[in-house]
């Protein structure tokens, strides 16, 4: 009975080591991520409005997986930019693709994904969501435009 | 994370010898980042001033979550049973019930990314298939709170459209990770 406490005392313990340890493991790349996607926070929105989009639809459908690639942040905010874009004049295969792009594809947060899952996964699934991005933008249109 | 790695089938002198450098590297990583902010800020104030204000904001909207995923690994790392169920239902031998998972869990996960990468960690370190985590991470595209603003901006037809389609392509993109993960090998994990 006296053991019982005890040995929940070492698992208690073992268990707040390794998990103290895991997160002091991710605290510098999440520090030097976090700190990353602030400044892209401030420079995309700028890219945008001075007019680095809206000169054809393929240019501007790669420039945007290019740029919603790059972003960070909730997806809420890559919502009222792809809307404003759409406002402005963008057609909506880019806009949709900068909707995909921004949350499946993480080059900010590359370093912090192979460090923890590994650097070919991480290579290997970004690239692949940023394929995917066009081809998810392409077939939505598409279909919208059948129905 | 060398605790994590240093299980059984991956206890290599070289595993953790990689490890050792990696946990350099993200020190390294961050020291990169602030001396780039301090080089940035001696030519624009403005820009770092804002950029550090939008990473107070971040850093405020991260901690519950991070919270959140310690108690889970926490929990995790206290209950082998439990490790091993949620390593199962992850498995090569998960079948339909992983895909729904990862899916399932990628749509309900909340928060920014990075506060989920050490709980996918774990998950991959007890024998998860690189296709679900994949899938989990794909399918985070699809934010249910977030949806009625999407509707607002683009109707529901194509809010509709948008996300059966990132489900659907959520499977297929790990399907197609995998593939290439085995198809490819290299010398990082997963082997």
């Amino acid at each position: 009975m006296s053991n019982l406490p005890k040995s929940l005392m070492n698992k208690f313990k073992a268990a707040n080591t390794k998990t103290l340890k895991s997160f002091w493991q991710l605290l510098p790349v999440l520090l030097g991520v976090l700190l990353l996607a602030s400044m892209m926070v401030e420079i995309i929105p700028a890219l945008i409005s001075h007019g680095i989009l809206g000169k054809g639809i393929l240019q501007d459908t790669i420039l945007a997986n290019i740029i919603g690639s790059a972003s960070t942040g909730q997806p809420i905010v890559s919502y009222v930019l792809a809307g404003e874009l759409q406002k402005a004049g963008i057609a909506l295969l880019p806009v949709t693709v900068f909707i995909i792009s921004w949350v499946t594809v993480g080059i900010i947060s590359l370093p912090a994904e192979a460090v923890t899952l590994g650097w070919r996964f991480a290579i290997i699934r970004n690239l692949l969501a940023f394929i995917m991005a066009l081809f998810l933008g392409w077939i939505t249109v598409v279909s919208l435009n059948a129905f | 994370m060398p605790s994590e790695k240093s299980s059984p089938q991956k206890s290599s002198p070289v595993v953790q010898n990689k490890t050792a450098k990696k946990s350099h590297g993200g020190w390294w990583f961050l020291f990169i980042v602030i001396a780039l902010y301090f080089l940035i800020g001696f030519f624009n104030t403005d820009f770092i001033s804002a950029s550090l204000k939008h990473f107070h904001a971040l850093v405020i909207s991260i901690t519950p979550i991070l919270a959140l995923v310690f108690i889970i690994i926490w929990l995790l790392n206290l209950s082998q049973g439990m490790q091993d169920k949620l390593a199962q239902l992850a498995d090569k031998n998960s079948g339909i019930k992983g895909w729904l998972v990862a899916v399932l869990g990628g749509i309900l996960s909340h928060g920014p990314v990075y506060a989920w990468y050490p709980l996918l960690q774990k998950l991959e370190n007890q024998g998860a298939r690189p296709a679900l985590i994949a899938s989990f991470l794909y399918a985070r595209s699809i934010k249910i709170p977030y949806l009625p603003l999407m509707v607002h901006y683009f109707g529901m037809s194509y809010t509709v459209l948008v996300t059966i389609y990132i489900a659907i392509f959520s499977v297929l993109h790990g399907w197609l990770v995998e593939k290439i993960i085995h198809n490819y090998p290299g010398t990082g994990r997963p082997d």
